[in-house]
């Protein structure tokens, strides 16, 4: 569990080691939007996934990368190359939905809880600090997501 | 982490009391992840932040009956491999589990195996190669060296976690990693590249050894490492 209170001492000081490094958004972030019945709801998620077919992700300059995972991709085109082996793959090796929920938005907007999903979702290689390195890429992204008219993320760290 | 976002203070999380990994909580549970994806779309509707709540449910902890085998030594070999190389050792737990993986891939449709372009007995070759201090050999023009080597490991690690889950039994996500670095020659073989790649002049190589081949947890316990 990630609690800090049921890690191991070692695990524990590893995790409370990153605070300093970490940055504050803050109230400035804050925005309000419509309704969620109206919103369009795409995934970022920092587990690392990638198209079968994509270049995987790398040590170096290719830790700030990201990958595109259109909408409709048939789970079995989809994979992890995560650099961190401190969380559990086996949950992800038996459904995607486990960090990558998009069987759960398609639903739901069949279901009309939320407006739509997007055409495209995105992944990030989440391991590694600081995480502000990965402004610019994060930034690009967000643009990307406008044009798809997106107005919600739901984001899924690992 | 809660800690983590009560540090960086995003406009609305959830914070769940899961695994890591699996920020869902559940696989093959598509009513327990929907409440999740629910409660965490529904802070976006809240009206003044920042919002942290804490996700009240639990995953379900997993039956293990008292009886239950299978989950401490799924491998076993008929033939004497005493004398075999660690090499060889690892190529007959391939062999010996190559069944239930392709009742994985039947079983799911799908396997997160097949990115580093090798095939398994080529992964623990190559990882073989490294760990008794032969240097890397060019493979893929498109990622750095360290990186194959990554994606070798990995592909091993998937390959035993989704064949044992196809075995009979409950399996943990705890029991899969201590089954895979306490009783594999697979195991083992990592352990041994992790000992080589520690030692290394390479940076990028130093830093593959030291953060992304053995979990820390497994650093902590079977490998008997101090804080």
């Amino acid at each position: 569990m990630v609690r800090l209170a049921d890690l191991p001492e070692w695990e524990r000081e590893h995790m409370l080691g990153k605070i300093p490094n970490l940055p504050d958004f803050g109230i400035k972030a804050w925005v309000n939007g419509g309704r969620l019945a109206q919103r369009r709801v795409a995934i970022v998620t920092t587990a690392g996934l990638h198209l079968r077919s994509d270049r995987p992700f790398g040590q170096g300059a290719a830790r700030c990368d990201y990958r595109v995972l259109p909408r409709g991709t048939p789970a079995a085109d989809i994979v992890m190359t995560q650099l961190s082996t401190n969380f559990d793959r086996s949950g992800f090796q038996q459904d995607i939905n486990v960090a990558f929920p998009i069987d759960r938005l398609n639903e739901l907007a069949t279901a009309g809880v939320i407006g739509s999903v997007a055409d495209f979702h995105y992944s990030f290689m989440g391991a590694g600090s600081p995480v502000t390195r990965m402004e610019d890429k994060a930034r690009e992204v967000a643009g990307l997501l406008k044009k798809d008219k997106v107005d919600a993320v739901l984001l899924t760290p690992v | 982490m809660r800690e983590h976002a009560e540090a960086i203070r995003p406009p609305r999380s959830l914070w769940v009391p899961f695994v890591l990994g699996r920020p869902l909580g559940v696989p093959n549970d598509a009513a327990f992840q929907r409440r999740v994806v629910e409660s965490a779309l529904a802070l976006l509707e809240r009206p003044a932040g920042p919002v942290l709540e804490d996700y009240p449910e639990e995953a379900p902890a997993p039956e293990i009956d008292g009886d239950q085998e299978g989950m401490a030594c799924p491998i076993s070999f008929a033939a004497d491999m005493s004398k075999a190389t660690l090499l060889e050792r690892v190529e007959a737990e391939i062999s010996q589990l190559r069944v239930w993986h392709e009742l994985a891939v039947q079983q799911r449709g799908r396997t997160a195996t097949g990115v580093s372009g090798l095939s398994f007995e080529e992964a623990a070759a190559f990882a073989a190669a490294r760990a008794e201090g032969r240097p890397l050999p060019p493979s893929r023009d498109d990622i750095l060296p360290v990186d194959v080597l990554r994606l070798a490991c990995d592909e091993l690690k998937t390959f035993y976690s989704e064949a044992v889950m196809a075995q009979p039994g409950i399996h943990t996500v705890e029991s899969i990693q201590d089954w895979f670095w306490g009783q594999t020659a697979a195991g083992e073989l990592l352990f041994a590249l992790h000992a080589c790649t520690l030692k290394s002049a390479d940076a990028l190589e130093k830093h593959f050894a030291v953060n992304n081949l053995v979990p820390r947890r497994i650093r902590h316990t079977i490998g008997g490492e101090s804080s």
